[in-house]
């Protein structure tokens, strides 16, 4: 058989964990190759391993049949390994061609040649049709655009063997669409990819075929062709999953939050969020469609005291909260599971423990008089880990070991936890595996029996479909439409998204 | 701060590199014709050997440790903090103002005066925190410029404020003074003081404050990350500002133990003493933590007093300790270099 890349009983501990326990995965030319697993099952351990960021303990690895030891990243580039990285390595200030030129200048005398390069990489992305403008600042393009510079950097640098974590996670649908056609185009010029991915439906769609590792174990590599979701999903979890979130009709009462005329300036001071009104009841989850950057994040960071109000109100239980600082507005009963997490969500260098209290460290009984009392936050800590299944080997293990996944089930247990009045979720299960996406979509639904108020924001309509009770179409900064979600259907809510009122028969900026 | 260093590597790195140090510059000794042996026989007699040395070593090594713990607290919460040598002497020269203007009986005098200088190093360290947190302006070159105008004030408070134009202040009368006696005598009239005990007492505050309290966890989180800091409800503005003034308070008792203790007057200053600056390689060396601190604090004291001794017994000149600090900080810094390289990669990998 013809394996590009062949990981032999591959062995990776980290203290207190087996992360690898003697996997092997063999790549096929020309193939695309999914590694499935749950969250912290060790997808990105293994991949890190191929690519040179962490030595196994065990095992070998073959690279066209020749065996090798990858000791660090530039000795996986020499031997055509590319890895794109789910948070991107990029210099903001610098333009597209420096940051993929970066460290290996095309020089002329002692200058940097960036006409050349500029050209060399014109080229490579009309071949590969990823359409990305060699002059661009990095900070002035989307983050699909990014990404496709983060492909262009392992292809200048000659890869044959591309490694995606997670690539789909951080794209909005149209993007990925795209993306999916550029992984074709890569294949059909020969080379060979691994894809790490928790969407099933990717999998199927564009996979050949299939490793699955559960808890650090190999458990089996199969054909895609043939296989259905749930075949997968159980082979991953181990029991069965099913994907309908059950959930009776909602009883909503009272107003939890009323945000009325909102208006928000986003961080190059133009107006995001434009005459905004949303109502949340209680015992409802109002789910937020909408196109990335027509101003979900500036709402969110306005009710939550994170970004100044330019005029309007926002009250919770009919006290007003538009001038409250961020302690006083989570004091009033609001939770929130921010959309990125290593930015707002954790302190990763803090252990996970200590991440648990973020906002209520200086209550009782996790301090008196001003003296933190460890013994309890480290009860807390366990009591979520266990309560959210944290796959961590202990509250005391730094935020930043854990893996994407944990790290996100440790910031939804905290949140959840704390029980607010209004919870607001923004992209709660971005990079959970379809148990933990069932789990976290349980205890949405149970806030909301609870006689809580949920608001969701999701890029996915799945999500917003399944789990919410009414649906609020942001475009342009305003709410444009509210839908029922069991009248709607994707293609309805995709075209409100783009701005077309096709309810009321009127089309607008389509 | 550099995760992937277990508990054993982060004792190991600054050990290795003591003894890295050591041997170059035994190298270097030997390649300029000197006998190692002879030299760092020298160092250690000079600085351990009697009475005199050890009560010297102590006295110098205690405002390396308000130094370092002043470096280590700002840097545990995010800020470098360049100023703490011109934080050091405002303390200085407020120690001894407060210690010569009043008259009061030593209960309340010597407090009163340490707690001065505390309170001007603190003021010192206000500005650049005031100014990193309400425009951003970096503290390095704020606390860089704070440290020039600390020397010429200085200079201009003992000169023409809390004397009569004279190069030295009056000596503080015995009231405010840190001075001791005892270990005088007990060390063969060596200059130790009573400051000591202050140093130890800093470290066990510094720990406490940092790794107990509530005020220290918020100082930690903010000096992680800002971003999740603030979406926890920390005011973030405020703890930079507290955690520039808490440090500034550190180097300014260092301040009060030279001008209280050390000397007993202030004088002078023709350039920066130097102590603020090697308060940086001490944090360093001793990985920011409070023991760590008092460790190197310990090293330098050593070998600075012991540098002085050197060239009498061996003839190896005093430069040579300079040298083999220079190198020891090398490593250690190397070493967190390599460290933050691999985070670097890492957290890309995540
Ligand atoms: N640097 C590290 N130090 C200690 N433990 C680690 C480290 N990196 C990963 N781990 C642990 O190894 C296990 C596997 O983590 P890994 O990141 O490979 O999971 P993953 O399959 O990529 O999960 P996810 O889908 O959530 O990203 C986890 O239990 C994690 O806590
Ligand atoms: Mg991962």
């Amino acid at each position: 058989m013809d394996y590009v890349i062949e990981m032999l009983d591959i062995r990776k501990e980290f203290p207190g964990i087996v992360a690898n326990d003697n996997i092997t995965l063999q790549l096929k030319k020309g193939e695309i190759h999914a590694l499935l697993g749950e969250n912290g099952a060790g997808k990105s351990t293994l991949m890190n391993v191929l690519f040179g960021l962490y030595q196994p303990e065990k095992g070998e690895i073959k690279v066209r049949g020749e065996k090798v030891r990858i000791t660090s990243p530039n000795v996986a580039n020499d031997l055509g390994i590319g890895m794109v990285h789910q948070h991107f390595m990029l210099v903001d200030t610098f333009t597209v061609t420096e940051n993929i030129v970066l460290g290996m200048e095309p020089k002329n005398g002692i200058n940097i040649d960036l006409k050349r390069a500029e050209r060399e990489v014109q080229e490579i992305s009309d071949r590969y049709g990823l359409k990305v403008d060699p002059r661009a600042k990095i900070a002035d393009i989307s983050v699909g655009m990014q990404q496709r510079v983060e492909i262009l950097k392992t292809l200048y640098r000659g890869a044959e063997i591309l490694i995606f974590d997670e690539p789909t996670a951080v794209l909005t649908p149209q993007e990925i669409k795209e993306l999916i056609q550029i992984f074709r185009t890569l294949i059909a010029e020969g080379k060979s990819i691994i894809l790490i991915t928790h969407k099933l439906k990717e999998i199927i769609e564009v996979c050949d075929r299939v490793t699955v590792i559960r808890k650090g174990v190999g458990i089996d590599t199969l054909d895609v062709e043939g296989t259905t979701p749930t075949q997968l999903a159980s082979l991953m979890v181990g029991r069965e999953v099913t994907f309908k979130t059950d959930k009776t009709d909602s009883n909503p009462k009272h107003n939890v939050l009323e945000v009325t005329n909102l208006n928000v300036k986003d961080s190059r001071g133009v107006n995001a969020v434009k005459d905004l009104n949303l109502t949340v009841r209680a015992g409802e989850i109002v789910g937020i469609a909408g196109v990335d950057g027509n101003g979900q994040s500036e709402l969110i960071e306005a009710i939550t005291g994170l970004r100044k109000v330019t005029s309007g109100k926002i009250e919770l239980n009919g006290k007003n909260l538009s001038s409250y600082k961020t302690r006083k507005i989570t004091e009033a009963g609001v939770g929130h599971i921010p959309q990125d997490r290593h930015k707002h969500g954790l302190v990763l260098d803090f252990p996970i423990g200590d991440n648990m209290v973020l906002q209520t460290y200086y209550h009782k009984p996790y301090s008196k008089y001003s003296m933190l009392n460890n013994k309890e936050i480290n009860k807390q800590a366990k009591k979520l880990i266990q309560e959210f299944d944290v796959r961590t080997p202990s509250e005391h293990t730094p935020a930043r070991a854990l893996s994407g996944g944990n790290q996100q089930k440790a910031i939804i247990g905290r949140e959840v936890d704390r029980d607010p009045d209004l919870l607001i979720a923004a992209q709660p299960t971005r990079g959970l595996d379809v148990g933990a996406i069932e789990f976290i979509h349980k205890r949405l639904i149970e806030q909301r029996d609870n006689g809580k108020a949920v608001l969701l924001v999701s890029f996915e309509l799945e999500e917003i479909i399944n789990v919410s009770d009414r649906i609020a179409v942001i475009y342009d900064g305003s709410i444009i439409e509210i839908v029922d979600p069991k009248t709607t259907t994707e293609q309805e809510l995709g075209l409100l998204m783009a701005g077309s009122k096709n309810k009321a028969g009127e089309t607008e900026n389509v | 701060m550099f995760s992937q260093f277990n508990r054993w590597q982060k004792i190991l790195i600054p050990v290795i590199s003591v003894i890295l140090g050591l041997l170059v510059g035994a190298i270097v000794m030997l390649v300029s014709g000197y006998n190692p042996i002879e030299g760092y026989a020298a160092l250690l007699s000079g600085s351990l050997g009697e009475g005199f040395y050890i009560g010297e070593t102590v006295r110098q090594i205690t405002p390396y440790i308000f130094a370092g713990l002043a470096v280590a607290f700002a840097f545990r919460t995010g800020l470098f903090n360049i100023g703490v040598e011109g934080q050091l002497l405002v303390g200085w020269v407020a120690s001894v103002w407060v210690g010569l203007a009043f008259d009061l009986p030593k209960i309340i005098h010597l407090p009163m005066a340490v707690l001065a200088g505390a309170a001007a190093g603190a003021l010192w360290a206000f500005v650049p925190g005031l100014l990193k947190a309400k425009l951003r302006v970096h503290e390095v070159i704020v606390t860089i410029m704070m440290n020039y105008i600390a020397l010429h004030l200085c200079n201009y408070l003992v000169r023409y404020v809390i004397s009569d134009e004279q190069n030295t202040t009056e000596r503080v009368p015995e009231s405010a003074s840190l001075k001791s006696p005892f270990f005088e005598t007990l060390t063969e009239f060596s200059t130790m003081h009573y400051g000591i005990f202050l140093a130890l007492a800093a470290a066990i505050i510094y720990f406490v404050v940092l790794e107990k309290t509530t005020t220290g966890f918020e100082l930690r989180s903010v000096g992680f990350n800002q971003h999740a800091s603030e979406y926890a409800g920390m005011n973030v503005n405020r703890n930079i500002i507290l955690s520039m003034v808490i440090s500034g308070a550190f180097a300014g008792l260092g301040g009060a133990m030279e001008g209280l203790g050390t000397f007993g007057y202030g004088f002078i200053h023709g350039a920066f003493s130097g102590v603020g600056f090697d308060g940086i390689a001490v944090a360093l060396l001793g990985g920011n933590v409070a023991s760590g601190v008092i460790l190197a604090a310990a090293l330098f004291g050593i070998l600075k007093q012991g540098a002085l001794i050197m060239p009498l017994e061996s003839g190896v000149p005093t430069e040579l300790v300079e040298i083999v600090i220079a190198i020891i900080i090398f490593f250690v810094a190397s070493s967190y270099i390599i460290a933050y390289l691999l985070q670097r990669l890492k957290k890309g990998a995540k």
